[in-house]
């Protein structure tokens, strides 16, 4: 019984009318080239002052001027080193672990550089935890190359050197003697700054440290530390899990930092018929939610409401709620669940509350749950957000002498930025370590140039048993210095960072060893290291579950409540100057270039609010005014959202800044505005606004011709208790009135070539494992120098990714529900209403499935055959060839590819002002592999699964003269994906992970009955649905 | 009559001048012989033996008549007692560990670098390698530094030469012509004297090319040839753009991969190290030029060529210095350096992707397979025509180097029973498929 659905990508797609729908589904170019527009015109054609004569001069004079400018090749100019450093081969890609902390993003990472230039980051494989699959970290290369950075101290907006900027702040802070100096810093996490801001204050004891997180994760942290005593954050290894239930905290995006999916995902794999069960409440559609095996759509209010009864269920009383049946329903079974999974259960929260995330630990207690790990607790948040309201008073009242900001953008970031803005006026010195001249940094007196991390040193506690180190991997590209070489400088006269760092290690890590420990980037240590912040209260305090109950149950729920969130992209904001994070579509909505309030259908029905597509296929909108006391944001586009719940709004923070940005990045508006009290749900009106918006979505783009089959999925019942055949059935054609599996030789019109010799690859892709982040697509980019093509040609269609990520809705909440409805049709009357009811989803509760698509490197390929100058072609190792200089660009490939895997490049994308993103600026341009041609305009494009690599990996082997182990070869995707759900490998080799992920039951290959035999390979998707 | 014999005196005056020229070249060359002398300035040390032992123990770090690393050598023995520098040479720590000043003196003065131990030497040896350095500096060889000088000049001042001959003789054929204008004229006058006739040519017939213009089979032919000899070498010049076979560039040093790979026979991974494991073999940056030059401040006299001096090459060589910053006097680099920029010669267009270590390496082909005589090669030029043709060509024709490597070992089983062969092309490996060089 296979899944027989319809998944959808967006409303309109459901309804059968739209005259809009059924053209993009026959045309995969939405635009004509305007050929008659332009000959039609003839009054335009009569009056144009070039004259037939005229114009045949200008096509004989360009014509002989370009032959004879070919006739003289270009003299290329070849510099040499002239000391070369040692190891450094020129072709030859270096590796170097270090690490990102931005403050917002921590991972271990692998930096692959060339001739000295960072190029692309990877995984940390040797890292336990932290593994970097995230796709704002795989893009923070490009951050590096930033030509927005800034590139020297400045003082009162004036260029200056480090030694007029250390003597003046050396003055200022020497000033300051009366007052305060307050240090104002991102969360460092990192045992060397903590030991050096100490030293800072023996120095200056008038000094305050805060530290500030732009997202807060505040509540947590007290709540740990009421239980714990110190200020952390539980760690959690979902892996072993047998149930999830989270209420309102999105833990595959960035809920406490992020990084949970790795292991979520190990613990989505059916392979001995268990797997964990998800249960997810939650207003925005997140990627938790998309995954869970069963979602709830609930407003924040009601989320309090469900923590609150599941307190009472699994630990004691607290207070009566009142839940509507259906939530009271899922609760019971989510608790239920919770109980049988016993100690391996876990209740998370994203509920902004101390008390309510101190009920979460509560529960887990209860639960005695071992999937949530206090021991190895979190330490890469640290922000003291309730702080800072004092901060602007002392600020006000000209108390504060010096403050220094360091890696944070607070007018930007703050709620009250103004307030705080006018509070700078009123600081002797402002001090700001900024890479770019932010918001923050033009407020200041002084601006510190900070150097990217790939630039610094440094080491950082990620847990309190997993430490990490950064070490540069390339030489400071501008006069920056570090926040802690500045700091070091003023307390001892030097700035070797790096030595300070080997003393804190020598003296933290006795028996360790710092050069094995730089190499790997990471180690863990055992023993506490000997935290000298004593000051800080180690007092846990008791917790009265009754009266926060009280607490949260005191919130009316009658007004719009509103849910600020972060994308997988953009995240906090920090890398918004990233052209590759700003085309990176958001996984759920499909959109990007943008932010945009998500609201429920019924709730957009009742205030007038419309989503619909125009001709050429892109998405308008219409504008919100959204209002939260004081401040009004106007004209906010509004995206109807699938699964939102009903009086409840998501809007994305990170958007609309405006300084040290491009142009063309300056998209959004900026919701921290709205970021009152750093809490995340804020109770709202909206009103219509004025005007038309155009969003750029990829959403009814891409088509799969309303063909079925492209997903599958079963729930874990039947796939352990059912044949294979009755939910991944291989598809039949007939064959003289026999059915006949496609994958017959009898049914092929093909002729087979032998692909047993040497190597062929395959990429397997789980949709189980998939959680839709998005790493992979930034991998690629970065690895195959795909280009960036603007907000305007992603609406056209025209978006180049050779990875993409299609999210498909389903129309009933449970897959069972659909499979009745559908076996029961009888007769065609009813066929026809049942049907067009199928294609009706339910508003809310709609299950979300995430499929990763790239060329499908079919062996026999219905590109190739339409290419009337063989510019693609097969090769023995399984991969389809694309030959960019013999490609004349007439597109049939991309018309005759059923996968619409294929890209045309309509413009010239690199070197071209019209695309000013990093392509069009030689520091940017740093970041492109050399090992990969940059197309040019008027050729076709697609994913080469790599081929780059594998040769590599190839001619690796062949020069050392061995066999190539399993695991060796990878592409940019599949290296990317901690999750493990990409599995590349060559099935020649019996051994491999890919042959077993071949043979496996669940596989099955897109559109199969088109007997194309692609070398990607997808495993069904199995959900969890068994209630307890 | 006059006029032939006024051009006559000056045709002998030029025929004298070249004579002139050629001689005085050849004067220069009387001289060259270097006489070597075999005195010795120490009695019965031979300075042939000691030779060979400087060149084996002591060029490394010393020179006779200058300064390297160490002191240079030649009146050393006018300097110092014998008896102390053979206890120098045979352990100079040990000397300077004695306390004696005079060592303590040398070694401090040259920057505190220990001279190597030479406990193998007699001091017969040592004899004779102070006879071999106490033999008087070869007169600086003026003349053929004159002489080369000139050849020099010859070759910087080639172009204003050659216009000279070509103008004398251009002058030359103009006389002639006269002359034979003349002489004809005057033969006729001897003639009409002399009253005898001179028939005129009378036509007979057609001319021929009246016969040619008739004759339309002809025509058809030769047009048709003519086409076909025009669409032959219109097709080659057109296939030919943006083929750069027999570039030769002139590079910023005069950089002879004769001298180099032929004459010293280095290897050229030496330099080109970065072909084993690299998909480019690197231009070698300038400190592995100083690994050998930091020694080697001249050319020796062999290496001078008719065209190219001593001196030019030693001119060549201080370019080297200059951009490395390195001070021959003072042996140390400056810290100064200007990188060099090469012309690169073998350029492969952007979309064509193109691995040495896969060549070199693991085909084990030699370079000039595709680079040329190099070894013999003053200026490097491009060899091959670096198409597409010329690759697969050879990807058709070349046997994989199978033996011994156990990547390929499997592969190899299995391929040669499928194509029933013990050799196998790179073709037949897949080497011809668009996807391995086009990425």
């Amino acid at each position: 019984m296979s899944s027989e659905k319809k998944y959808w990508k967006s409303e309109a797609q459901l309804d059968e009318n739209n005259p809009e729908v059924q053209s993009l589904e026959n045309n995969e170019f939405v635009e004509h080239i305007p050929t008659d527009e332009f000959l039609g015109n003839k009054e335009k054609l009569e009056n144009s002052k070039t004259t037939r004569r005229d114009f045949l001069k200008y096509v004989g004079f360009s014509t002989a001027a370009a032959s004879l400018a070919a006739c003289e090749g270009p003299v290329v100019k070849s510099i040499p080193y002239v000391v070369q450093p040692d190891r450094l081969v020129p072709g030859v890609a270096d590796y170097y672990a270090t690490t990102i902390a931005n403050g917002y993003d921590f991972a271990s990472v692998l930096v692959k550089t060339r001739e000295g230039r960072p190029i692309k980051i990877d995984n940390n494989t040797s890292a336990k935890d932290f593994t970097a699959g995230k796709a704002r970290v795989h893009a923070s290369v490009l951050d590096l190359y930033d030509i927005k950075r800034l590139q020297n101290p400045q003082i009162e907006g004036r260029d200056a050197t480090w030694s007029e900027f250390d003597e003046k702040v050396g003055i200022e802070l020497n000033l300051a003697s009366t007052k305060k100096i307050v240090l104002l810093t991102q969360t460092f996490a990192s045992p060397s700054t903590d030991r050096l801001i100490k030293q800072f204050k023996e120095k200056y004891p008038n000094t305050e440290h805060i530290v500030y997180d732009s997202v807060s994760e505040e509540a947590a942290l007290k709540a740990f530390q009421g239980k714990f005593g110190y200020k952390a954050l539980p760690n959690y290894d979902f892996s072993k899990a047998a149930t999830i239930v989270s209420v309102g905290a999105d833990f595959l995006g960035d809920w406490q930092g992020g990084g949970f999916d790795a292991s979520y995902s190990r613990g989505r794999e059916p392979k001995s018929g268990k797997m964990s069960r998800h249960v997810q409440f939650e207003a925005n559609m997140t990627l938790s939610g998309g995954n869970a095996d069963k979602r709830v759509a609930t407003k924040p209010s009601v989320q309090k409401q469900v923590l609150v009864e599941i307190y009472n269920q699994i630990v004691s009383n607290a207070g009566s709620t009142e839940l509507n049946a259906k939530t009271q329903k899922a609760v019971d079974s989510a608790v239920n669940s919770l109980k049988k999974g016993g100690s391996k259960s876990v209740l998370i929260t994203g509920i902004q509350d101390e008390g309510a995330q101190r009920m979460a630990l509560e529960i887990n207690a209860a639960l005695a749950s071992t999937i949530i790990d206090t021991d190895n607790a979190r330490m890469i948040r640290q922000g003291e957000n309730s702080k800072i309201d004092r901060l602007i008073e002392e600020m006000q009242s000209g108390q504060i002498g010096v403050l220094m900001t360091a890696g944070i953008n607070p007018v930007y970031s703050l709620p009250n930025s103004e307030e705080f803005t006018e509070a700078m006026q009123n600081v002797d010195a402002t001090v700001a370590f900024s890479m770019k001249l932010d918001e923050t940094a033009t407020q200041a007196k002084y601006v510190a140039s900070t150097p990217h991390y790939l630039e610094s040193w440094g080491d950082v506690q990620l847990t309190k048993k997993t430490f990490s180190l950064i070490q540069p991997t390339i030489q400071p590209l501008f006069d920056t210095r570090q926040f802690e070489e500045c700091l070091l400088n003023i307390i001892s006269e030097s700035t070797d960072y790096y030595g300070f760092i080997k003393e804190t290690f020598n003296q933290n890590f006795g028996g360790l060893s710092w050069n094995q420990s730089l190499h790997d980037g990471t180690f863990t240590y055992e023993s506490e290291v000997n935290k000298e912040d004593s000051e800080e209260e180690t007092i846990s305090s008791a917790f009265n579950a009754s009266s926060v109950a009280r607490q949260l149950l005191a919130h009316s729920g009658d007004n719009l409540e509103l849910t600020l969130y972060t994308k997988t992209s953009i995240g906090d904001g920090q890398q918004s100057n990233n052209p590759w994070l700003q085309e990176m579509p958001d996984p759920i909505t499909r959109t990007s270039w943008d932010n945009y309030i998500t609201i429920a259908k019924s709730d957009a029905e009742s205030l007038g609010l419309k989503n619909y597509n125009v001709a050429d296929g892109a998405l308008n909108g219409d504008y919100v005014n959204l209002t939260l006391g004081e401040t009004t944001i106007e004209n906010i586009p509004a995206f109807i959202q699938p699964g939102q719940a009903p009086g409840s709004i998501g809007l994305a923070l990170g958007y609309g800044k405006t300084e040290s940005i491009q142009e063309e990045m300056q998209v959004g508006h900026n919701a921290f505005k709205l970021y009152k009290d750093f809490n995340t749900h804020q109770d709202v009106s909206l009103s219509k606004g004025t005007g038309v918006h155009e969003f750029a979505c990829v959403q009814l783009h891409h088509t799969m011709m309303g063909r079925r089959d492209i997903v599958k999925e079963t729930t874990l019942e039947i796939f352990n208790t059912s044949e294979k055949d009755s939910w991944n059935k291989t598809p039949e054609v007939s064959l003289n009135h026999k059915p006949t599996k496609v994958t017959s030789p009898d049914v092929d019109l093909w002729q087979e070539f032998d692909r047993e010799i040497g190597h062929h690859f395959n990429l397997s892709i789980d949709l189980n494992s998939c959680t839709g982040c998005g790493a992979c697509v930034i991998a690629c980019h970065s690895e195959n120098n795909v280009p960036v093509v603007g907000k305007h040609e992603v609406r056209k269609s025209r978006d180049m990714h050779w990875l993409r990520i299609d999210r498909y809705y389903s129309s009933e909440d449970s897959l069972q529900g659909d499979y009745e409805k559908k076996d029961n049709i009888s007769g065609l009357s009813e066929s026809l209403s049942k049907f067009a009811e199928l294609e009706e989803p339910s508003e809310t509760d709609v299950q979300v499935i995430f499929q990763p698509v790239m060329c499908q490197h079919c062996n026999h390929a219905p590109c190739e055959t339409v290419c009337p100058v063989a510019a693609t072609a097969h090769s023995r190792q399984g991969q389809n060839h694309m030959t960019y200089n013999r490609c004349v660009g007439t597109r049939y490939c991309a018309n005759n590819c059923p996968y619409k895997v294929r890209r045309f490049n309509w413009f010239q994308y690199s070197q071209n002002d019209e695309f000013d993103y990093h392509m069009n600026n030689d520091l940017g341009r740093m970041v492109l592999n050399p090992d990969v041609t940059v197309r040019s305009r008027g050729v076709m494009e697609k994913c080469s699964l790599c081929i780059q690599m594998t040769q590599k990996t190839i001619l690796d082997a062949k020069r050392d003269g061995r066999e190539i182990k399993d695991g060796e070869f990878q592409t940019a995707c599949s290296a990317a994906c901690d999750k493990g759900a990409m599995v590349f490998g060559d099935v020649n080799d019996k051994e491999s992970k890919v042959v077993e992920k071949r043979d496996d039951d669940r596989m099955y290959h897109l559109l199969e009955y088109l007997g194309t035999k692609p070398n990607v390979m997808y495993q069904t998707k199995v959900r969890n649905t068994t209630e307890a | 009559m006059r006029k032939v014999t006024l051009n006559q005196g000056i045709l002998k005056y030029f025929l004298l001048s070249i004579l002139i020229f050629s001689l005085s070249s050849t004067y220069a060359q009387e001289d060259e012989a270097s006489a070597e002398s075999t005195e010795s300035a120490i009695p019965g040390a031979d300075p042939v033996a000691g030779k060979d032992l400087f060149n084996s123990l002591c060029a490394a770090c010393h020179k006779p008549y200058k300064d390297g690393v160490g002191p240079a050598l030649h009146g050393v023995t006018e300097r110092r007692d014998m008896e102390w520098l053979y206890k120098w040479i045979k352990n100079s720590q040990e000397l300077i560990a004695s306390g004696d000043s005079e060592a303590v003196a040398v070694y401090n003065e040259w920057n505190k670098v220990s001279m190597n131990a030479f406990p193998q030497l007699s001091n017969k040896d040592i004899d004779d390698i102070l006879a071999y350095v106490e033999q008087p500096k070869p007169e600086p060889k003026k003349k053929e530094a004159e002489a080369g000088a000139a050849v020099a000049d010859g070759g910087g001042g080639s172009g204003i030469s050659n216009e000279v001959i070509i103008g004398v003789l251009a002058f030359v054929l103009l006389m002639l012509a006269v002359i034979l204008y003349l002489v004809n004229k005057t033969l006729r006058k001897f003639a009409e004297v002399n009253g005898v006739e001179v028939e005129e040519k009378k036509e007979k017939g057609k001319p021929i090319w009246v016969a040619f213009a008739e004759n339309q089979f002809l025509i058809i032919l030769t047009v048709g040839v003519m086409l076909l000899v025009v669409t032959w070498f219109g097709y080659g010049a057109l296939m030919n753009v943006g083929v750069d076979q027999g570039y030769e560039p002139i590079q910023p040093i005069h950089y002879s991969h004769r001298i180099h790979a032929g004459d010293n026979q280095i290897e050229c991974k030496y330099c080109h190290s970065s072909a084993r494991k690299s998909k480019h073999s690197g231009i070698p940056s300038l400190n592995t030029c100083m690994n050998c030059h930091k020694q080697i401040a001249e050319v020796s006299d062999e290496t001078a060529t008719e065209e190219y001096s001593k001196e030019f090459y030693d001119g060549e060589i201080q370019k080297l210095y200059d951009a490395t910053g390195w001070d021959p006097s003072t042996q140390s680099y400056t810290g100064e350096t200007k990188p060099v920029k090469w012309v690169r010669i073998h350029n492969l267009p952007d979309f064509a992707y193109f691995n040495h270590s896969q060549h070199v390496s693991v085909g084990q082909i030699e370079c000039q397979t595709c680079h040329g005589p190099v070894e013999e090669m003053e200026i490097m030029y491009q060899d091959s025509p670096l198409t597409m043709g010329w690759c697969i060509n050879c990807h058709r024709e070349t046997n994989v180097k199978m033996e011994g490597n156990a990547y390929y070992e499997k592969i190899h089983e299995e391929l040669a029973k499928k194509y029933g062969v013990e050799k196998v092309t790179a073709a037949q490996m897949g080497g011809i498929e668009c996807g391995k060089c086009h990425y």
